[in-house]
């Protein structure tokens, strides 16, 4: 994600859902900042989303989270208002959709939101690709022409050659790509997505996530993506919102989320994380020290004597890697009066910055000298001890850098995220 | 003890209630019935003109293009039982009678029904009027339909469509009620209007229990052909009511037993018809 995210697609502006009939008398408890047990005690009226307020920038992936009965269905639902917000404002492009008639709003859901349902919610009696073409069936599409775009879609999604049969024949995956699909089909630059992967199987959904990911990357869509699941969240999530009984509590990066949560509710929510499936090379890499090639096997000697350590990684004048010397190595080609290009190790491990830790195991235990951490020019970030890795894993904050990147003064242009 | 309060005369406003409406209204009862008379007697004359055996086999093939083959040979041989024991014309005359019975029950009891599942206003009206329908004995339609249709085949008809007609209703409302709530929440996601989200699913996914309904108003309106005979309707039930009124009892086994043989016909294609392909999936 190194584009700009500026604009705004979507802005929640105080806005406040109760359900049941007191819902007047339920708000003003609100207001006097009663909690959602006792309004629903005075009054009889839940509350399902709590005075909230944010803003979900073009082209991002929000995801909310929250405990089950904590409000995300309700809050992503005020988003196309398939259930209508007691108060507050909601933008859509700048246009408030909360005074829409409904001609209007029919027009805003036809054309800007698309919708992936938990249990999938396709049509049982039509064929896929009649599913597919929903959306563009209802808008009045010839006929041709909405099954090309439908087929195109359901071909975006993996699902080509699977047109004519039912959803009743297919697996929850793929019923789950038909939704997918069919919500995509529209075209629409908004997508909701209410725990659209919750009802799958775990290897299933990881699939899914990714190509979530990869569609998104290539179709740049803006995603609110509903989910109970932490490890989900941070795995596709841009930003991450926090709900708790009907609020949000926090909203923010993953890295955010994690390091500095902001309150008790946050720290107890992030507290079970399978931190190896979270934190990357990015996370516990060191500054590496390094050596210029046209330098000789001398200065290389002599830096890892003074820097105390028994390797240097060798790099041209671009910071590129190409090998590493040891210091056994380095003093037996100064008596030979070799070059370091002629001594140096070119088989290195080297990593992506966005490994996760948990396929880092392996390399990090084998490797004889630490493991280097590259760009996809190859360009050194950063290179990895055995100490950080175990370090990290344990919880320790010292070994994890804050924002996936540590101040180096050979900045970096890419931004780390927590997944690929 | 008696005589508190005054004995309200319920009955003798009722009397004045359908009075007025005779003379009111009663050239629009004169069209009501020669329009249904026409379709009746018609359809009994159009049906007669096919040689019965021909009209036999015409019948169990339509069964067999809605429902299995078994339905088929059962229909086939059914009839031509009816036919072999003398009631093929009382039969057909039972049949057109039931028949567009069922059409008006429909007719009216589907888009009622669609009404209700859309609306908790129009069930408040509706349901407690479909009480009142189910609970009536049937007999009692046929006091006010014989005063403002005369007497023969109309009165029974109508007296028959408001007998049958409750299920209908029921189960359309039912049916389309019962779509389970994230189909309708997708129709409403992706920008339906009213008739769209009907029509394209909620309709379609309902037809099963729609068509159960069918069913039902079917049999009810079979059960009305001999209550419909004592109001002058011809067929199968007047053969039956004739015999009972004789003490013929073989007579009324014949005719009795022609009725269940056509009873169980119409009700098997329905319940096939029903649950034909649902999906590509049948059952
Ligand atoms: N239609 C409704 N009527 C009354 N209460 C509702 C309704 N929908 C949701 N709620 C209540 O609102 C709260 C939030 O629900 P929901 O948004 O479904 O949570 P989540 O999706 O996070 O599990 C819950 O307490 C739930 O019981
Ligand atoms: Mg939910």
């Amino acid at each position: 994600m190194s584009e700009q995210i500026v604009n705004k697609k979507i802005e929640v502006i105080n806005t406040t859902k109760i359900f049941g009939k007191n819902a007047k008398r339920a708000s003003q408890l609100l207001n006097e900042g009663k909690s959602k047990g006792e309004i629903l005690k005075a009054t009889g009226a839940t509350v399902g989303v709590k005075n909230a307020s944010f803003d979900v920038y073009e082209g991002e992936i929000f995801v909310i989270m929250g405990l089950s009965g904590s409000g995300k269905s309700t809050l992503v639902r005020l988003l196309n208002r398939l259930i209508d917000p007691t108060m507050g404002n909601i933008l859509l492009d700048g246009e408030d959709i909360v005074g829409m008639n409904k001609e209007q709003l029919r027009n805003v859901r036809r054309k800007k939101i698309g919708m992936v349902f938990q249990n999938f919610a396709l049509f049982p009696h039509k064929t896929i690709l009649e599913n597919a073409e929903y959306g563009l069936e209802i808008q009045g599409v010839a006929k041709a022409e909405r099954q090309a775009k439908a087929k195109e879609s359901l071909g975006l999604v993996g699902l080509a050659g699977y047109e004519d049969q039912f959803p009743g024949q297919l697996s929850g995956g793929m019923q789950q790509r038909v939704g997918l699909a069919r919500a995509l089909a529209n075209g629409p630059d908004i997508l909701l997505m209410d725990e659209a992967f919750s009802a799958l199987d775990p290897l299933i959904r990881k699939d899914m996530q990714d190509e979530l990911l990869q569609l998104h990357n290539d179709m740049g869509k803006t995603i609110i993506f509903i989910t109970h699941d932490l490890d989900e969240a941070l795995r596709i999530g841009d930003r991450i919102a926090l709900m708790k009984d009907g609020e949000i509590v926090q909203v923010g990066t993953p890295e955010e989320i994690l390091m500095s949560p902001s309150n008790e509710y946050v720290e107890r929510f992030v507290e079970d994380v399978d931190l190896s499936k979270v934190l990357t090379a990015g996370h516990i890499m060191k500054k590496a020290d390094t050596v210029q090639i046209d330098r000789g096997a001398r200065i290389a000697l002599r830096m890892m004597k003074k820097l105390g350590i028994s390797s240097i990684y060798v790099v041209n004048k671009a910071n590129r890697l190409l090998g590493a010397v040891t210091a056994q190595d380095a003093s037996l080609a100064i008596e030979a009066g070799k070059t370091l290009e002629e001594i140096m190790i070119t088989d290195l491990p080297m990593i992506p910055q966005d490994t996760v830790l948990i396929d880092l195991f392996d390399i990090v235990s084998t490797a004889v000298i630490p493991v280097a951490v590259i760009d996809e020019n190859n360009r050194l970030q950063g290179i990895i001890i055995r100490g950080a890795l175990i370090g990290a894993l344990s919880g320790d904050n010292q070994f994890i850098n804050n924002n996936g990147t540590f101040d180096s003064d050979e900045k970096t242009d890419t931004e780390v995220k927590i997944n690929g | 003890m008696d005589k508190i309060l005054p004995r309200l005369p319920f009955a003798e406003w009722i009397d004045n209630g359908v009075d007025w409406l005779v003379v009111t209204f009663g050239t629009v009862f004169d069209g009501i019935s020669d329009f249904l008379k026409g379709i009746v007697e018609g359809s009994v004359e159009w049906l007669d003109m096919v040689p019965s055996i021909l009209l036999a086999v015409l019948f169990a093939l339509l069964a067999w293009f809605v429902s299995t083959r078994r339905i088929a040979l059962f229909t086939l041989i059914g009839l031509l039982f009816i036919d072999y024991l003398g009631y093929w014309y009382p039969m057909l005359q039972m049949l057109a009678l039931v028949l567009t019975s069922v059409f008006f029950a429909l007719i009216i009891g589907i888009p009622v029904g669609i009404w209700g599942s859309q609306q908790a206003t129009a069930r408040k009206i509706i349901n407690p009027l479909l009480d009142l329908m189910q609970t009536m004995p049937a007999f009692v339609y046929l006091l006010p339909a014989i005063f403002f249709f005369n007497i023969g085949v109309v009165p029974g008809v109508v007296a028959s469509v408001i007998f049958s007609m409750p299920p209908t209703i029921r189960l359309t409302m039912l049916g389309i009620q019962q779509v389970p709530k994230d189909l309708i929440e997708a129709t409403e996601a992706f920008g339906s209007t009213t008739w769209q989200r009907l029509s394209k699913v909620q309709i379609p996914l309902a037809k099963p229990t729609i068509m159960a309904g069918v069913n039902q108003s079917i049999m009810l309106s079979l059960s009305m052909v001999v209550i419909a005979s004592m109001v002058g309707a011809p067929g199968l039930g007047e053969e039956v009511y004739r015999a009972v009124t004789q003490l013929k009892t073989g007579v009324g086994f014949e005719a009795g037993l022609s009725i269940v043989i056509v009873a169980i016909i119409l009700d098997r294609v329905t319940q096939h018809a029903g649950k034909k392909k649902q999906g590509g999936i049948t059952k």
